[in-house]
C-alpha cells in the first residue's frame, strides 16, 4: 500500500495515463469529427493500424519521425476517402462499409509490413520520440514530470481537444458540420454541400486516427506488431458515445480509460500477485459498463448512419 | 458534374445469384495489384492459389476443414444481421465456445464417445450463446449500441482466455499458455482416411440446413426477419421484439461457439491462444457475400477457405505474403457492397 501512495508512484501513474490516453484521444476526436457530420466510421480500428504501420515503415526507411507521422496521417486520409466514396458518394451501409475498411486495411497493413521487412527473428525497431520537458511547467513537483515531460504528440493531442471544440461550437464551419449531421436537408437548402462537408470531415478524422496509430509505433513503442492497436479504435468509438459526441467529454473518457490502463500496468510492475490477464480485460469491461450508464441519455447526431440523397427527400 | 444514383426497375431474381460471382471475379482481378506489388508473376500466382486450394485431394479436403469454422461464424453473423442484431462479436463467442469445449473435453474422460461429443458441443454452444446474449440484453434493455459492445467483448474474452490458459486451464507442469489435452472420447472422428476431414464439417453442413429451416419454415425465423426489416412494424404486429433479439443472439452466438468447439475437438485437441486466426471477423465478410442466405454462406465460406489455404501454396511458390488472403477478404466485402448497390441503383453523371 505504501508504494501506491508514494509520490513516485503517482507521477509514474499520471505520466502513463497521459501516454495511454493519447492514441484514444486522437481516435476519439477523429471519430467525433466524422460522426458530427453524420458518418459512423467503423474503419477506425483498421485506419489506426495502417497509421501505425505506415508511420513505422516511413520512419524506419527515412529516419525521420515526423515524416512517419505525416505518412500515417496521409494513409488515414486515403482510407477515409475510400470510406467517403462508399458511404457518402454511394450511400452504402455505414456499418458494413466501416467493418469492410477495417478488415481491408488490417490485411493491407500486415501485407505491406511483411513485404517490406520479411520475417526476421527480431522485428526491426526505430529510435522513438523522446519526451520533451516544457520550460518552467515541467519543474512543478509531481505534476510537472507527469504532464509536462511528455512526447510532442501527447501535447498535440491535448491541444487538439480545445481546437476541435472551438471549431465545432464557435465557428461557421462547425455550424455547417453540425447542421449536416443533424439535418442535411436544411444544410442543403442554405447552400452547404452535404457530400463535401462529410467527405472533408471523414478525411480530417482519418488523419487524426492515422496519427493516433503512429503514436503507438513511434512513441509508445518502437516497433510494429500486428496487435499493436488492440481494440483502441473500438474504445475510441465507445468514448464518442460516452462523451455524448462532445470533444471535451470524449477526451475526458479517454483519460479515464488511460488511467485505468496505467493503473493495471503499474500494479503489474509492482509485482502485485493478481491475475494480470483479468486486469488487461478490465478497461474493456469498464468501457462497456460506462456505455450502459450513458446510452439511455446519449443523443447521436440525428442524421448519423443515414445516407443523404437529395432526390429521395421524404 | 456530379454523380447521381437512380433507382433501377427491379432486376430478375437470377441476378441475385450472379452478383456474388461477379464480386468474386472483380476481387480476384483487383488482387492482381497486391500480387504484382509483391513481385509475384500473375499467372503462376493465380495458378498456385487455385492448385493450393482445390488442386489435389488433400488440398481440397484441407479447404473443407477450414471452411467448417468459417461456415459456423458466417451463419452466426448472417442469422444475427438478418434480424439487424449487429453481432460483430463472433470472434469472442468462438473463443467462449472453444474454452467451454476444452473444459468439457478435459472432464469427459470417463464418458462414452457419443455422450462426450454431445457434452462438448452443448457446452460450446451454450457458452457462445451466453456471451452473445450480453450485447443483446444491453441493446434491448439499455439501448447500448450492439456493434461496439460485441466488438469490445471480443477483447474481454481474449483476455479471459489468457487468464485461464495461464491459470486454471493450463496444462499441469507446463509454462506455456496451453491447456491439457481433451479426452480422446471427445475428439471429433476423422471421416476420410489420409486427411483431416472430420465430423465438424458434416455438422457445419447440418447447421446450414437447420438455419435455412429456421429462417424459412418456422414462426421464429419469420419474426426475426420481420424485426430486421422494420422493428416498429414488427412490434405493432404483436411480435415480442426483445425476446426475438435475445433468441437470435443465443442462436447466433451458439453457432459461433460451435466454430470454437470444432477447432478444439477436431484440430488441436488443446486450447491455445492462437486457436482462431480471426474466423469470427471473416464471418462478417462471408455472411455478406452469401447475402445472409445459409447456402450462400456455405459457398462463400468454402471460397474464403480456399483463398486462405491456397495463399499458403502461393506464398511458398511465389513469395507473396500469406496476408494476401486477408487483403482479398477485405476487398471482397467492399466490392460486394458496391455490387449490391448496382443491383438497386444506376450511377449517372448529371450536370448541375
Amino acid at each position: 500500500m505504501d508504494h501506491i501512495l508514494s509520490a513516485t508512484f503517482l507521477t509514474g501513474l499520471l505520466a502513463a495515463m497521459m501516454r495511454m490516453a493519447t492514441p484514444i484521444i486522437f481516435g476519439t476526436l477523429g471519430e467525433i469529427l466524422s460522426e458530427r457530420a453524420g458518418v459512423l466510421n467503423l474503419g477506425i480500428e483498421g485506419i489506426m493500424l495502417m497509421g501505425a504501420m505506415s508511420g513505422f515503415l516511413t520512419t524506419l526507411h527515412t529516419g525521420s519521425l515526423w515524416l512517419g507521422v505525416a505518412a500515417a496521417a496521409l494513409s488515414g486520409v486515403l482510407l477515409a476517402l475510400l470510406m467517403a466514396l462508399l458511404t457518402v458518394t454511394l450511400g452504402l451501409s455505414q456499418h458494413v462499409s466501416g467493418l469492410g475498411i477495417t478488415l481491408f486495411s488490417t490485411g493491407l497493413a500486415m501485407f505491406i509490413y511483411r513485404l517490406s521487412v520479411g520475417s526476421p527473428v527480431n522485428p526491426p525497431t526505430v529510435t522513438p520520440f523522446t519526451q520533451v520537458a516544457l520550460p518552467a511547467l515541467s519543474s512543478i513537483p509531481i505534476l510537472g514530470e507527469a504532464f509536462f515531460t511528455q512526447y510532442a504528440l501527447v501535447y498535440v493531442a491535448f491541444l487538439l481537444i480545445p481546437v476541435l471544440w472551438v471549431l465545432l461550437y464557435r465557428t461557421t464551419w462547425g455550424l455547417a458540420i453540425r447542421t449536416v449531421g443533424e439535418n442535411p436537408f436544411a444544410a442543403d437548402t442554405v447552400g452547404i454541400s452535404v457530400p463535401l462537408v462529410r467527405t472533408l470531415c471523414l478525411a480530417a478524422g482519418g488523419a487524426l486516427m492515422g496519427v493516433g496509430g503512429a503514436f503507438l509505433t513511434l512513441a509508445h513503442q518502437n516497433m510494429f506488431l500486428i496487435d499493436v492497436v488492440g481494440g483502441r479504435g473500438w474504445i475510441s468509438i465507445a468514448m464518442v458515445i460516452f462523451g455524448n459526441w462532445d470533444p471535451v467529454r470524449g477526451a475526458a473518457g479517454a483519460l479515464i480509460f488511460g488511467l485505468l490502463d496505467a493503473f493495471q500496468l503499474r500494479l503489474q510492475a509492482l509485482g502485485v500477485d493478481l491475475p494480470f490477464h483479468l486486469f488487461l480485460a478490465l478497461p474493456y469491461v469498464l468501457t462497456v459498463v460506462a456505455l450502459v450508464g450513458v446510452s439511455r441519455k446519449s443523443s447521436a447526431p440525428a442524421a448519423l448512419l443515414k445516407p443523404y440523397r437529395r432526390e429521395e427527400k421524404g | 458534374m456530379r454523380l447521381v444514383l437512380k433507382k433501377r426497375a427491379p432486376l430478375p431474381p437470377w441476378i441475385r445469384l450472379l452478383v456474388p460471382l461477379g464480386a468474386i471475379l472483380v476481387t480476384l482481378l483487383l488482387s492482381a495489384v497486391p500480387i504484382l506489388a509483391a513481385g509475384g508473376a500473375l499467372w503462376p500466382s493465380y495458378a498456385s492459389l487455385f492448385k493450393g486450394a482445390v488442386g489435389t485431394r488433400y488440398n481440397f479436403l484441407e479447404t473443407c476443414v477450414k471452411a467448417a469454422p468459417l461456415t459456423f461464424t458466417g451463419l452466426a453473423v448472417a442469422f444475427a444481421f438478418r434480424a439487424k442484431f449487429w453481432n460483430t462479436g463472433a470472434e469472442g463467442q468462438l473463443l467462449a465456445g472453444a474454452i467451454a469445449a476444452t473444459a468439457a473435453g478435459v472432464a469427459s474422460s470417463n464418458l462414452p464417445p457419443l455422450l462426450a461429443l454431445l457434452f462438448v458441443c452443448g457446452a460450446g454452444f451454450l457458452a457462445g450463446g451466453a456471451w452473445a446474449a450480453i450485447p443483446a440484453v444491453l441493446k434491448t434493455k439499455y439501448r447500448v449500441d450492439d456493434v461496439v459492445t460485441s466488438l469490445l467483448l471480443n477483447y474481454v474474452m481474449w483476455h479471459i482466455m489468457g487468464y485461464l490458459l495461464f491459470g486454471p486451464l493450463q496444462m499441469p507442469g507446463s509454462s506455456w499458455p496451453r491447456s491439457a489435452a481433451i479426452a480422446e472420447s471427445a475428439h471429433f472422428p476423422i471421416l476420410l482416411a489420409k486427411s483431416r476431414f472430420h465430423l465438424g464439417i458434416v455438422l457445419a453442413l447440418a447447421a446450414v440446413f437447420v438455419v435455412w429451416f429456421i429462417n424459412s419454415k418456422t414462426v421464429f425465423g419469420y419474426q426475426a426477419r420481420a424485426v430486421g426489416v422494420n422493428q416498429k412494424a414488427a412490434a405493432f404486429a404483436g411480435i415480442g421484439v426483445k425476446s426475438v433479439i435475445l433468441k437470435t443472439a443465443l442462436l447466433s452466438g451458439g453457432l459461433a461457439g460451435l466454430a470454437g468447439v470444432g477447432e478444439v475437438a477436431a484440430i488441436h485437441h488443446h486450447l491455445l491462444m492462437d486457436i482462431s486466426p480471426g474466423f469470427g471477423y471473416s464471418g462478417i465478410v462471408i455472411a455478406m457475400l452469401g447475402q445472409l442466405h445459409p447456402a450462400g454462406v456455405a459457398l462463400s465460406a468454402f471460397f474464403f477457405s480456399g483463398i486462405a489455404v491456397g495463399a499458403q501454396s502461393m506464398s511458398r511458390i511465389t513469395g507473396v505474403p500469406t496476408y494476401i488472403a486477408d487483403v482479398i477478404q477485405g476487398m471482397a466485402l467492399l466490392v460486394m457492397l458496391v455490387a449490391l448497390l448496382l443491383t438497386e441503383y444506376r450511377i449517372q453523371a448529371v450536370r448541375d
